[in-house]
């Protein structure tokens, strides 16, 4: 029997196969999935903010694209991953409403997404595919088992990427 | 930005007045909204809540139960934003009220009635924000508004993302009031951390 393991706001855990790991309602944070696919361990992240450098509370890790992704493949490779073979995929960071008042905040689902490729970037990780921007909310189920990470959004056809 | 208040441990005293603001500034909302349905509204006493970004969800129905957001800027002496959340049945009943027919079908809002939507949420908005400003002595002045109708949690990760930047907690008010429906409307109200100082201050409460 598989299960399903969800991951809340500003939260991240991992997942060996057979089970799956969700995350509901992803507007304007992004969702990152990694898997090695050989051992398919795998694992979701869910972070709100691009970078927790320029902010002063910054101990919650699983709050920002940098300390998060760090902390999710440090979990992956711990439980016997190999950090060389991880692969990503992503989805979320809509702008959820046709403005954001302030100016730090001004298009952070993008600002959200590019602090998500750079770092995957720094740590040699590829993302296979992604579902991003635009302006509406989405819901992630990710499987390390095959690597398919389904995308439901209001009104939509559910796809997998 | 400054660093020197704490969200979490300020939060008692805050919540206490932001009680207080909730319920005068709900009752007006709801007076606000009577009137422009011309029905009796009741309303029961808003509950305070401060919830860490896991519970927002579960505490409106889940993340994926769809709702309608109004959501707009504050400028003037304060700074920050407000939203105004309902689930989706609710306001399809309060626009079928409002434009006094039925709905036009379908799982999908009309361009009518997504602008009377943003009418109600404008009412409901400006006139909490009134009461805010008639309390504090402060100039609040709101944006036009906008609309987004999508997963509880999509639509509050705009204001959790705004708290985000000063702690681990999203304050949340929740009304409920009733016509002949049973209607549970939720107010988030963000004011960045001078403002926080700035209401507080103008209470005669630091």
């Amino acid at each position: 029997m598989s299960e399903i393991i969800k991951v809340g706001m500003a939260d991240l855990n991992i997942c060996k196969s057979p089970n799956g790991i969700t995350t509901l309602g992803l507007g304007s944070c992004v969702g990152i999935a990694i898997r090695d696919p050989l051992t398919k361990i795998g694992g979701l992240a869910h972070i709100m903010l691009p970078d927790s450098t320029v902010i002063a509370n910054n101990s919650n890790k699983p709050k920002f694209a940098d300390t998060g992704i760090t902390m999710l493949v440090e979990l992956i490779v711990k439980a016997g991953a190999n950090r060389s073979r991880l692969v990503a995929k992503i989805a979320g960071g809509a702008q959820m409403f046709g403005f954001q008042n302030k100016n730090e905040l001004v298009r952070v689902g993008e600002r959200n997404v590019e602090a998500t490729r750079k770092k995957l970037a720094e740590l040699k990780i590829p993302i296979l595919a992604q579902d991003t921007g635009l302006n509406y909310g989405r819901t992630v189920i990710f499987y390390p088992e095959t690597g398919d990470f389904i995308i439901r959004a209001v009104g939509k056809d559910e796809k997998t990427i | 930005m400054s660093d020197k208040i704490d969200l979490q441990a300020m939060s008692d005293q805050y919540v206490d007045v932001l009680m207080e603001l909730g319920n005068i500034g709900a009752g007006n909302a709801m007076t606000a909204l009577a009137q422009m349905l011309q029905c009796k509204v009741d309303m029961k006493v808003p509950r305070v809540r401060l919830l860490e970004f896991s519970e927002v969800g579960a505490a409106m129905g889940g993340e994926e139960q769809i709702m309608a957001g109004i959501y707009l800027a504050v400028e003037g002496d304060i700074s920050g934003s407000i939203m105004f959340l309902l689930e989706r049945d609710s306001a399809m009943h309060l626009v079928e009220k409002l434009m006094g027919m039925p709905s036009s079908g379908g799982s999908e809002f009309s361009e009518m009635e997504i602008s009377a939507l943003q009418e109600i949420g404008n009412i409901i908005t400006g006139s909490y924000l009134n009461s805010l400003s008639a309390m504090t002595g402060l100039k609040i002045i709101p944006s036009i508004p906008a609309l987004s109708i999508d997963m509880a949690g999509a639509i509050l990760s705009v204001p959790a993302i705004e708290f985000g930047l000063i702690g681990d907690n999203i304050l949340m008010i929740e009304t409920q009031f009733s016509d002949d429906q049973q209607i549970a409307g939720y107010f988030i109200l963000v004011p960045d951390l001078e403002s926080y100082e700035k209401i507080l201050t103008s209470l005669g409460l630091r």
